[in-house]
């Protein structure tokens, strides 16, 4: 049995839960007011102690990610430099819907969380990302601030204090990498997504060249619990280096797919079967624990913690949170291939260790499931991955070898089948494997 | 011209929130594909007189985002996810279905302009798998049956506009 531990999603099911009345009676922006009372390094500290991590997929720790932003900047000639506030709303990591829910559920906790933030690094401006599918989503967080500003929470002097700060969404349009901040950052000045050197890091140079903070959905959601009811209560849940509750995606098959707030240390045995167990109570094969990019567990690795640090103790990662199950019955290498081919259409092209390494390995695993692959293919793939990791610009291309090394370490007799009987074995004989389809690419 | 009052109007709106003119350049190009159905070379020039860019800069980001539909598509875009959560829900088997009922194929419009299909990467509604968007709408926990239902009201809608 889990232990359930509701800290954002308490009040999912309570209608009009998007509404500023309806949050405001269920002691909404009471956080705002408190923290609107406290000095800025503050609140930094607060947040430093409740050991809350960024739930977008690095989880660092959001505390000191606020520390770095300079206290005061200006520009050569001395006038001050505005800092600017970015939220990562651009959910798109395969098996990851938490931010949906939030931003449908509770949009005015995001605000809440982000005012907070603004105030805490002194930010004079906030831009929410959303990726442009999220037409509903959008709407749902443009109302909301704009009751917000009707209540005077943004805007000039927020709250009637002499601090001025404002929101915006801003649709995304289509494009994976806008999820790597830096990617983000241009694309919200109007550019192609393609990701950024580090350094210098955003809190020095970000979205339009000024200091710039970025966090993720969830992580903002988490900031008025962690005001409201003190860091030492959000740090109780948890591990000592990984505080709190998270949103875990479960999808894929298993029987109750669905949005999971969990303390972040539950155990991934116990989670699939709070979920209700694998769909049709079939056999587990293999785990995907925390998004596509994260490497697979197989069905003897998943006595595991779900939170960061266990999670790459076992060698893989937790990512977004995002859970995909998979059955004894699901081909290794079909799943593997379709991945490979995702991150093939989504690479940006900048670096050419990623933009020719994932094509590699997307034809590769496809040759492959089709039967068409050779034992020459299988010991290639380690060779690509490794000049691939670490050797570019951003962490897709570490990303893609998260699939590729994992499903070939673990399940290379499934690939090595493949190779043998030159078919699928999953499917049935005289099978005609469906031509790859690359035309979505093209439009 | 595709700028209209209303477009224009919007871009003012957002003009108080974003600190340059390029990052009005995706919103921009959001309302004129609502507008005008995809981005045409008329669209891009268009843009760019708009926002003082040079066109080329516009093109560059028409071309790197999905979202921006650089053919004419039908009346309904209807786009499948088969990534991974899709694909172990039977997203293929939807697919086909649709390229059956619809008669083409992936990338394709069919003759009457009505449908453009394609097959689209994680709609992020992987707990309510298989899904798909058509135009701005997402459809979830989709089955065979229920396909069916949406196709059949869409059919109706565009033989005789909506019920």
């Amino acid at each position: 049995m889990v232990q359930v531990e509701k800290l954002l999603t308490q009040h999912n099911d309570v209608e009009g839960s998007h509404t500023m009345d309806v949050y405001r009676s269920l002691g909404g922006y009471k956080a705002l007011e408190k923290a609107l009372a406290m000095t800025p390094e503050s609140i930094v500290d607060e947040v430093k102690k409740s050991n809350l991590r960024g739930r977008g997929g690095a989880g660092f720790p959001t505390g000191m990610k606020w520390s770095f932003m300079p206290k005061a900047p200006t520009f050569p000639d001395g006038r001050p430099k505005p800092k600017y506030l970015v939220c990562n709303a651009d959910e798109g990591e395969p098996g990851t819907f938490k931010d949906r829910l939030l931003m449908t559920k509770h949009p005015h906790m995001l605000i809440e969380g982000m005012i907070v933030a603004g105030h805490a690094i002194g930010a004079s401006r906030g831009f929410i990302y959303i990726r442009g599918e999220f037409v509903f989503e959008v709407k749902r967080v443009e109302d909301a601030i704009v009751e917000a500003r009707k209540m005077g929470l943004l805007g000039k002097k927020v709250s009637g204090t002499d601090w001025s700060f404002d929101l915006v969404v801003y649709r995304g349009a289509g494009a994976y990498i806008c999820g790597e901040e830096t990617a983000l950052l241009n694309s919200l000045e109007g550019k192609r997504g393609e990701p950024r050197l580090k350094p210098p890091f955003p809190a020095m140079v970000g979205a339009f060249g000024m200091p710039t903070c970025v966090n993720n959905v969830e992580t903002f959601c988490a900031i008025p619990t962690i005001i409201n009811d003190g860091a030492a209560k959000y740090a109780s849940v948890g591990t000592e280096r990984s505080g709190g509750t998270r949103l875990f995606c479960v999808s894929g098959e298993i029987e109750k797919p669905g949005v999971y707030e969990l303390p972040i240390n539950v155990n991934l045995n116990d989670l699939i079967a709070h979920c209700g167990g694998v769909l049709g109570g079939k056999k587990l094969k293999a785990v995907i624990p925390g998004g596509a990019s994260a490497p697979m567990l197989s069905a003897a690795e998943t006595d595991v913690a779900m939170d960061f640090d266990s999670l790459a103790k076992a060698g893989t990662m937790a990512g977004s949170g995002g859970v995909i199950v998979i059955s004894e019955d699901t081909c290794i290498v079909e799943v593997a291939a379709r991945l490979l081919k995702f991150y093939e259409h989504e690479s940006c092209g900048q670096c050419s260790q990623c933009r020719e390494g994932s094509h590699w390995l997307a034809r590769m695993f496809h040759r492959i499931e089709i039967g068409q692959g050779t034992e020459a293919d299988l010991n290639a793939i380690a060779g690509i991955c490794s000049n691939m990791a670490g050797q570019t610009i951003c962490a897709f291309s570490d990303a893609v070898t998260g699939p590729a090394l994992s499903s070939v370490r673990k399940f290379r007799h499934e690939f090595e089948e493949h190779v043998r009987l030159k078919r699928c074995p999953c499917k049935p004989e005289g099978h005609v494997p469906k031509h790859e389809n690359h035309a979505s690419a093209m439009l | 011209m595709i700028i209209d009052q209303e477009i224009s109007r919007k871009m003012d709106a957002l003009r108080e929130h974003l600190p340059t003119e390029q990052s009005l350049l995706l919103p921009l190009l959001h309302e004129m594909q609502a507008k005008a159905g995809w981005i045409s070379v008329e669209v891009i020039k268009e843009a760019a007189a708009y926002l003082k860019l040079p066109p080329a800069r516009v093109q560059e980001v028409v071309s790197f985002y999905t979202m921006y539909n650089r053919k004419p598509v039908g009346k309904k875009h209807v786009q499948v996810c088969t990534n991974v959560a899709c694909f172990l829900r039977g997203a293929d088997k939807l697919v086909e279905g649709l390229e059956k009922r619809l008669g083409i194929h992936c990338g394709q419009t069919t003759a009457d302009g009505k449908y453009t299909l394609n097959e689209v990467e994680c709609l992020a509604a992987c707990g309510t798998a298989p899904v798909m968007q058509i135009n701005d709408d997402y459809y979830e926990n989709l089955s065979d049956g229920v396909l069916k239902d949406i196709m059949d009201k869409l059919d109706r809608e565009l033989s005789h506009g909506p019920s």
